[in-house]
């Protein structure tokens, strides 16, 4: 468990010495806050009433597919930076074990995209004062929630697949076509099967999102299916490190 | 300390090892020599637990490397052949960051202890990407001696570096070697000979020679062989060329030749034909025939020649 932590740490101070991920952090906070701001502008334009007043959808909704695009880029090089600066043997050769290693890499990049999350909660405070009887509370507590329970599925996700590559586009492209597909194309037999389409919409990564969470509505089966993704990302990456002994 | 049998390791259809079998012992310094693709890196990573063998057994400190991974990783300190440094990060910062991963107690006395011993300590504070190619070998050192680990693996520990500095880190595995056994590779002949109490040669994946440095150093520079060929009844001659000062021992290889052993300082090759022929005997041929370690390490390296290129 320590090993965990140490691994996260450094995973995670590094990230603020690191341009890549200022850029993710800028570009990640920089276009939700557009689309707010649209958002919020549109409303006051049509003032005919807040037929469909603003909820924390404008914002969580663009985080949670702006997660998807960035997940990819903040994983890829986890476990392919090791690789090249040859300090995986010495993680490899140290006490530690395999899933602490790669547990500690998806702990430290989750701290990273909470940190971005955390940073992103000045929308819901601005969009408070602005819509008169303030946003609904538990609303934004559940969007939130979802978002990060997203962030926690990608990422294990993406450390997963980066420990089976040593190369850091592979790793971003495989990441980003796993995602393309749990996102988009999973569910899409659930429209087309007239029966059993139910089982392809519970591994749609979007639908538990949209659906229930976003939607304000709480779900155990969407908290069970999101932390089961990252445990499956985890348990991935723990075998994948193991491979790559025998190889 | 270290006890490897029968260790064989496949790349593939590669047998980068084959069968080895060594031990080392409590404070002992061993050599581990051989050119390149002989399968040093290869042991000596199954050795710190990097990967498993295809078969055999070994154990470090008393535990299997293969069923008790972790225990051995406890214990050995291991500095590879690509010295793995996070080149982003501070020389303390790093080396703070494997004593945490070794929950080490008093971190900061111990990494500043590493830093002393590898002089590198008025660098502590610098990042690790500003440091030369020597500097970042004793920084990778500092990280193996770091939590005083029972056994040292040090894959070739100073190649690159430069003549005064590797005195030093000679200087500093002599030291080491004092309480803890060190296992090191090297290609350099007289490194292993200045710093290891025994040296194993090995070429293709086995040990060709092992033998203590002190034997080896005598074989060298004390024992020579030569080979002589007479006519007539060799046996007949031995016990006179017994007699002559410096030849230490006669030896019947054939009815008519012999091989001698001489100390090389006083060479007794003049005396030994002359007392062939005082014994009327005809002198046919006398050569040397004992390789010295550099031979035989030469003759290994070029036989491997062109299996590289294949
Ligand atoms: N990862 C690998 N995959 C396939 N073959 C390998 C691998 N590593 C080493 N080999 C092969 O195993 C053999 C032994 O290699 P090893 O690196 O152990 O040699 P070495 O004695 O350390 O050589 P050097 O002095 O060049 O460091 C070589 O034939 C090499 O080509
Ligand atoms: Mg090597």
């Amino acid at each position: 468990m320590r090993n965990i932590w140490t691994i996260a740490k450094r995973e995670f101070d590094l990230y603020f010495v690191s341009p890549v991920a200022y850029t993710i952090a800028f570009l990640f906070l920089f276009i939700v806050g557009l689309i707010f701001v649209i958002n919020i502008g549109s409303l006051s334009v049509s003032q005919f009433g807040f037929a469909s007043a603003p909820d924390i959808r404008i914002v969580t909704g663009p985080m949670a597919f702006l997660l998807l695009l960035t997940t990819p880029a903040i994983t890829m090089r986890l476990v392919a930076d090791e690789v090249r600066m040859g300090t995986m043997e010495l993680l490899l050769t140290g006490p530690v074990r395999d899933f602490e290693l790669i547990a500690g890499k998806w702990l430290g990049s989750f701290l990273f995209v909470l940190t971005l999350i955390a940073f992103s909660l000045i929308f819901p405070i601005l969009m408070n004062r602005l819509v008169s009887p303030g946003i609904d509370q538990m609303h934004m507590l559940s969007a939130y929630l979802g978002v990060i329970l997203l962030a926690a599925a990608f990422l294990g996700l993406g450390v997963g697949i980066s420990a089976i590559f040593s190369n850091q586009i592979a790793a971003f492209f495989s990441t980003l076509v796993v995602f393309i597909i749990l996102w988009w194309l999973v569910g899409a037999p659930a429209n087309i099967l007239p029966i059993g389409g139910e089982i392809f919409r519970y591994f749609d990564m979007s639908a538990h999102f949209y659906d229930s969470f976003n939607s304000g509505i709480l779900s155990l089966g969407g908290v069970v299916y999101y932390l089961s993704l990252t445990a499956l990302g985890l348990f991935l990456g723990t075998i994948s490190i193991e491979i790559r002994r025998w190889r | 300390m270290i006890q490897v049998s029968g260790l064989t390791k496949f790349y593939g259809a590669r047998r980068a090892i084959d069968q080895l079998n060594f031990e080392t012992h409590p404070g002992e310094i061993v050599g581990f020599l051989g050119p390149n693709g002989a399968g040093k890196t290869t042991t000596m990573r199954i050795l710190t637990g990097y990967m498993p063998a295809s078969s055999g057994v070994a154990t470090v400190a008393g535990y299997d490397v293969m069923k008790e991974s972790l225990e051995v990783r406890k214990r050995v300190g291991y500095l590879p052949e690509t010295v793995p440094l996070y080149t982003d990060m501070t020389v303390f910062g790093y080396l703070k960051f494997m004593a945490d991963l070794r929950h080490m107690p008093n971190i900061t006395n111990a990494v500043e202890e590493a830093l002393e011993k590898v002089g590198l300590l008025e660098r502590a504070g610098g990042y690790i990407s500003n440091l030369s190619k020597g500097m970042r070998q004793r920084v990778g050192l500092a990280q193996a001696l770091l939590h005083k680990p029972e056994v040292l693996i040090l894959d070739e520990p100073t190649i690159g570096l430069d003549p005064a500095q590797i005195i030093e880190v000679r200087n500093i595995i002599r030291e080491v070697g004092k309480e803890r056994t060190v296992l090191l590779s090297t290609h350099i002949l007289t490194e292993a000979q200045q710093i290891c109490d025994r040296v194993l040669i090995i070429n293709k994946g086995k040990i060709v020679v092992e033998d203590t440095t002190n034997n080896l150093q005598s074989n060298l520079a004390g024992g020579q062989q030569a080979q002589l060929i007479i006519r007539g009844e060799a046996a007949q001659l031995a016990p006179s060329l017994q007699k002559v000062p410096g030849v230490r021992e006669v030896k019947l290889t054939a009815a008519d030749s012999l091989q001698f052993s001489y100390e090389s300082k006083q060479d007794p090759r003049p005396q030994v034909a002359r007392a062939v022929l005082a014994a009327n005997f005809d002198l046919l041929e006398m050569r040397l025939i004992s390789l010295s370690l550099e031979d035989i390490f030469l003759e290994l390296t070029r036989e491997d020649a062109p299996k590289e290129a294949e």
